[in-house]
């Protein structure tokens, strides 16, 4: 008996520094201490301020992590100069490109050309409202969060089309055009995917699907078929995130930096800094809903191991799956070659959706008939 | 007939993929098989390929003799013009006339580092060196006279 008062207790004092504690006592403090319409301003203020200050830590430390990845599967060393094993080199750059001139081309579509970085962007910071960075540190639990994900995440091919029309640039336009068709097609295996799970856990909710989780997570307990939705999920992230083997919208041998030709300086930078802060979103919507979120390992009924799992916090969870899709994700970028337009498009259309179809259905009959652990 | 086509196709696409990442995960895995070299700071343990060319040598051996006929198979040879050798007439103790070389110039700054001059030489007289730290502040200084002075044919080479 005492053994379990103890654990008790730790998990007591445990939840006091977790960021469920402090985000519910700084609500409560907040609600006593200011009238309800200047609490949720503050709050809103506060989630402003976090999302900046993620956006930038992400961006400074995703473009360190892909190159020093790629350095290393390519037999390299990468950055190494700036700083203790080239820690500060992102810093560096980014101090650079602040100070870089925006340059506006003369017969560009001026208001467009410089709406398109922040609409990129902009859709990427909605992306963030419902996903649980960890136990009760959620900015929006909207009870149809996956449905949302996925409609907000087709917004950016708008802003990716308006920066490749708005340059009056054949190279920008080409790659803009490239984007849409595959953005479009990639969504529908993308979805099917996410359909699996919503199918598996009965909710689009992103709080009852981790909630579903607790007993495993989706890729171990939903047998070959939600394994095979999970390789379809991320085949299709990384089409939507436009990045290699996909990246025929900006195709540097080809088009020259594609929708992004035409952009220097700070907008360049937010392109760039997008496509990082997108890639950490479908990476942590993948580990949401194929690897359990924030939930920690579980195995079946082994009591010792699975409390040894719960002292390791929540965020650590999540943010461990998340880069570890991540590292997934630059480690097929740079280990195969750029698809063709055509070959892209066959892949989707012929073998991707066909596949996860009927998946589709696989997973349907094995939720029906409870199949699953 | 179809479909078994289309799932081995699927089949092969994945193993195919896969292998490619085992290999590039294996690099990424062992860093022990980087190969950048850390030029400017590591110049004395400079590791180059065997295969490196940087210039044109003409090794001689302790007793200052070389290998080199005159017979100019190597100026023949270069496509460029970098090579020209000059040759005298010694005479040999029996009174015979013999072809030697008198100077070996080598022109660097000409030299594209073809191998064409290497793989002509009959008597593997001069070989490719890994040197490549080859700025001067003189273009005179490219044009080199490769046997040493008073260095004479090795015994028995033709």
């Amino acid at each position: 008996m005492s053994h379990e008062k103890a654990i008790n207790d730790l998990k007591i004092k445990s939840s006091m520094f977790s960021l469920e504690g402090i985000t519910s006592s700084l609500h409560q403090w907040l609600y006593a201490t200011l009238s309800p319409t200047f609490a949720l301003l503050a709050e809103c203020v506060i989630v402003i301020l976090l999302a900046i200050a993620l956006f930038a830590a992400l961006g400074l430390v995703l473009v360190l992590m892909e190159r020093k990845v790629a350095a290393h599967i390519q037999i390299r060393l990468g950055p190494n100069r700036v700083g203790p094993g080239g820690m500060f080199q992102t810093v560096a750059d980014t101090l650079k490109l602040i100070m870089k001139e925006g340059l506006t081309p003369d017969k560009a579509d001026k208001f467009l050309f410089n709406l398109a970085p922040f609409i990129v962007m902009i859709v990427a910071m909605l992306l963030l409202a419902p996903i649980a960075f960890a136990k009760g540190f959620q900015i929006w639990d909207i009870n149809i969060g996956v449905l949302y994900l996925s409609a907000i995440s087709s917004l950016s091919v708008i802003g990716i089309l308006m920066a490749g029309w708005a340059s009056n640039n054949k190279y920008s336009l080409l790659g803009a055009m490239r984007s849409g068709a595959q953005i479009v097609s990639y969504e529908l295996s993308a979805g099917l995917a996410i359909l699996s799970i919503v199918v598996l856990s009965g909710s689009l909710q992103i709080s009852d699907i981790i909630a579903a989780q607790e007993n495993g997570w989706w890729l171990f307990k939903g047998h070959i078929p939600v394994i095979i939705s999970f390789v379809i999920f991320i085949i299709a992230v990384t089409a939507e995130t436009n990045r290699a083997p996909f990246d025929l919208a900006e195709a540097e041998s080809e088009l020259t930096a594609g929708f992004h030709t035409e952009y220097s300086g700070m907008r360049f930078a937010l392109f760039f800094l997008a496509e990082y802060i997108n890639i950490f979103i479908v990476c942590a919507i993948g580990a949401t809903l194929f690897l359990g979120g924030w939930m920690p390992l579980h195995i079946g009924h082994w009591e010792g191991f699975n409390h040894i799992m719960d002292y390791i916090p929540s965020s650590i969870w999540f943010f461990g799956k998340t880069i570890f899709l991540i590292f997934l994700i630059m480690w097929f970028r740079w280990t195969f070659p750029r698809l063709r337009v055509d070959q892209l498009l066959n892949l989707e259309w012929k073998y991707l959706l066909p596949i996860s179809m009927l998946n589709l259905i696989l997973v349907t009959i094995i939720a029906i008939f409870g199949w699953h652990f | 007939m179809f479909l078994k086509e289309y799932i081995s196709d699927v089949y092969n696409g994945i193993t195919s993929l896969l292998k490619g990442m085992r290999q590039t995960g294996y690099y990424f895995f062992h860093p022990k098989e980087i190969i950048t070299e850390q030029y400017p700071d590591n110049r004395a343990t400079l590791k180059l390929a065997d295969r490196f060319k940087g210039e044109v040598v003409m090794p001689h051996d302790e007793n200052n003799e070389h290998t080199c006929t005159g017979c100019t198979a190597c100026e023949l040879a270069c496509p460029n013009g970098t090579i020209k050798i000059i040759t005298r007439f010694d005479i040999t103790p029996e009174g015979k006339k013999k072809k030697a070389i008198d100077t070996f110039i080598y022109h660097l700054e000409l030299c594209t580092m073809c191998n064409l001059c290497i793989q002509a030489c009959p008597s593997d007289a001069i070989k490719m060196a890994p040197n490549f730290e080859h700025s001067v502040y003189d273009r005179s200084k490219l044009t080199k006279k490769l046997n040493l002075p008073g260095s004479k044919v090795k015994e028995g080479i033709e």
